[in-house]
């Protein structure tokens, strides 16, 4: 008994009821929607045999694997160069880098979506702009299809992408680099061969928690995509909210919350692959 | 076995400076290092040791001065181009790269056939002793053995300069001195020019043909192991290698080093003593005992005599004589 105790630190009766009351509180809802997924016309699996029945289902999936997909690499190539510029260039440019990042982290979903309508829409400024210019003769379609959706989203994700690839750049050791071009490798060999498997780990960690969070984009789909481009968040909620068809929105759910379980196992299996890389230099 | 190209590997440092800013980190440095030399920089931290070796290895720009290696000016030619090798603190393995990757990298970036490199590298495991670890990483080894997959990796492609930095720091006492002994028979096999960064200054003195000694950024002497030892320049080279008391005399400072002077109970010694005075105190160091001893004209010396020859022991308190050979005391310049 006294060995037990001495293996949970006493602060966990301090933290303990309100661990409980978030299990609850998060547990019991999704518990709920499993139930409500095999429960919900009628008792069985019915709702999950739509997923190979229904046309219009599985399109809405692979549009939204394909965007997530694209979101990911996208956003993840451009912040892997945003990430390399800040931790090489000069201090003060770097928190100028910093700062503007974090502001945009800041601004909500809503104005940042809203703001590419009026930059990129079809009387946005670029368009006005190039169309009184003489550049071209009609409004470039931007907006209101799947290009708009992966503006939105990249420009959303970037963020995200940059701060486990800033954390990752920043432990390495530049002396590596250094033995590098010692040992008479250019500087696109020393990219190849040494920087970037180093930092593999950063990659791989930030996809992950970008191609997760994607999957449950709702807003900016919605706005950008203008009705044209379904992606599975949106059509949750439309059978939630407008078919009322609660059980094939709550197999959506729940599919959607074993695929994001699985992929943090992943992500969790490479994170301690991270440490493996990074502490044995 | 490994040959070095024996025609190359002179190196000449001209008058090289180096500022951050306004800040001075290397002041004037001139210095001519012979083809096969082992040759240590040896000062204190913050003394510019690693700036200087960051010069001549290509990763720092010289701000005023030249670097020439066999005669030729290098000071435009980049880090990679220079062929120098080079042996980081903290070694700076490639951790994700196996032992035997990590040593054929240099040849591997060259675009060698592959049996060239696998030969090569076989030698190289075979000349550091690691022929069993060829398939690890760099982190399943021990601190010595990354010390030499870094000396191994650095050697592999025959440079004819080696430049390493602190290559000993991260190892304790005991690893150090056999990695000493293994280093320094290396140097001998391979016959390359190593300019070797330390402030341990035993390591200086066992292992090098000559010792530069550094401080804030400019030297201070240059000579064997022997030269600076026995005659060093002024009180910081004195000081810095090996332990002094410094005699002021109407002619100038005189050094004396603490094991040469020779102690006996006042009266017992034979001749003339040098110096008469008290005994403060006696610390005993196993082998060695240290005496602090304040002359009757109120300087203070320290002197050491080894254990067994303190038969009789002298006591603290006890007055006593100092003697020592002619030409023990070393008159320093300025
Ligand atoms: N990038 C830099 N910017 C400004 N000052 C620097 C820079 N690098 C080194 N210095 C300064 O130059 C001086 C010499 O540094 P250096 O690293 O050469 O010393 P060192 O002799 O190698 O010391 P240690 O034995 O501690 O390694 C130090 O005072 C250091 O603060
Ligand atoms: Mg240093």
């Amino acid at each position: 008994m006294s060995a037990l105790r001495r293996h949970i630190h006493p602060g966990w009766a301090l933290v303990a009821p309100f661990l409980l009351l978030v299990a609850a509180l998060y547990l019991g809802p999704i518990l709920n929607i499993l139930w409500l997924s095999v429960t919900d016309p009628e008792p069985g699996l019915g709702n999950y045999q739509k997923l190979f029945e229904s046309d219009s289902l599985l399109r809405i999936f692979w549009t939204t694997i394909r965007i997530c997909l694209i979101t990911t690499v996208g956003s993840v190539f451009l912040g892997y160069s945003i990430a390399y510029a800040m931790v090489h260039c000069h201090e003060k440019q770097k928190s100028y880098m910093l700062t503007l990042l974090l502001v945009s982290f800041w601004i909500s979903i809503l104005v940042r979506t809203f703001s590419w309508l009026m930059l990129l829409g079809h009387r946005g400024l670029v368009n006005n702009a190039l169309e009184g210019m003489g550049v071209i003769a009609e409004p470039i379609a931007f907006m209101r299809n799947e290009l708009g959706v992966l503006i939105g989203m990249i420009h959303y994700m970037i963020p995200y992408a940059v701060l486990p690839l800033l954390v990752n750049m920043q432990s390495l050791d530049m002396r590596v680099m250094n033995a590098s071009r010692n040992l008479g490798a250019t500087g696109s060999q020393t990219f190849w061969r040494i920087y970037l498997p180093l930092t593999t780990p950063g990659i791989v960690a930030s996809s992950l928690l970008i191609f997760i969070l994607s999957l449950g984009f709702y807003v900016t789909p919605a706005v950008l995509g203008g009705g044209k481009v379904l992606m599975i968040a949106e059509y949750i909620s439309v059978q939630l909210l407008v078919t009322l068809k609660w059980g094939t929105a709550a197999m959506l759910a729940g599919l959607m919350l074993f695929g994001v379980l699985a992929m943090l196992y992943i992500m969790s299996r490479f994170m301690k692959l991270s440490t493996v890389f990074g502490g044995s230099s | 076995m490994f040959e070095a190209n024996s025609d190359k590997g002179s190196l000449q440092v001209r008058d090289v400076s180096k500022f951050f800013g306004t800040f001075c980190a290397v002041n004037g440095v001139d210095l001519e290092i012979q083809r096969g030399e082992f040759l240590t920089l040896l000062g204190p931290s913050g003394s510019g040791k690693t700036t200087l070796l960051m010069m001549i290895a290509g990763f720092l720009d010289i701000t005023s001065g030249d670097i020439a290696l066999d005669g030729t000016s290098i000071s435009g030619v980049p880090a990679e181009k220079r062929n120098f090798g080079m042996v980081f603190q903290g070694y700076a393995l490639f951790p994700h790269m196996t032992v035997r990757d990590n040593i054929g990298y240099a040849l591997s970036v060259r675009k060698r056939p592959e049996a060239e490199i696998r030969e090569k590298v076989d030698e190289m495991l075979d000349l550091v002793q690691l022929v069993d670890f060829a398939d690890r990483k760099p982190g399943q080894l021990s601190g010595g053995q990354q010390q030499r997959v870094a000396l191994a990796r650095a050697l592999c492609f025959e440079p004819p300069v080696l430049l390493l930095d602190e290559p000993l720091g991260a190892l304790d006492k005991k690893l150090r001195v056999e990695v000493q002994d293994q280093l320094k028979d290396i140097h001998k096999r391979v016959g390359t020019t190593f300019i070797y960064v330390t402030h341990d200054q035993e390591e200086a003195l066992s292992m090098s043909d000559r010792i530069v000694i550094m401080r804030d950024g400019a030297i201070e002497q240059v000579g064997t192991p022997y030269e600076l030892y026995e005659k060093p320049a002024n009180e910081f080279a004195a000081g810095f290698l090996g332990k002094s008391n410094f005699l002021q005399r109407a002619d100038g400072v005189y050094a004396l080093r603490p094991e040469k002077i020779d102690i006996r109970a006042s009266g017992t010694g034979e001749g003339e003593p040098r110096l008469s005075g008290t005994i403060q105190s006696i610390t005993y160091f196993g082998s060695m005992q240290r005496i602090m001893f304040l002359t009757n004209g109120g300087e203070e010396l320290e002197v050491d005599i080894d254990s067994w020859r303190n038969r009789d022991p002298l006591e603290e308190g006890q007055s006593a004589d100092l003697y020592w050979d002619k030409g023990a005391a070393v008159k320093l310049e300025g």
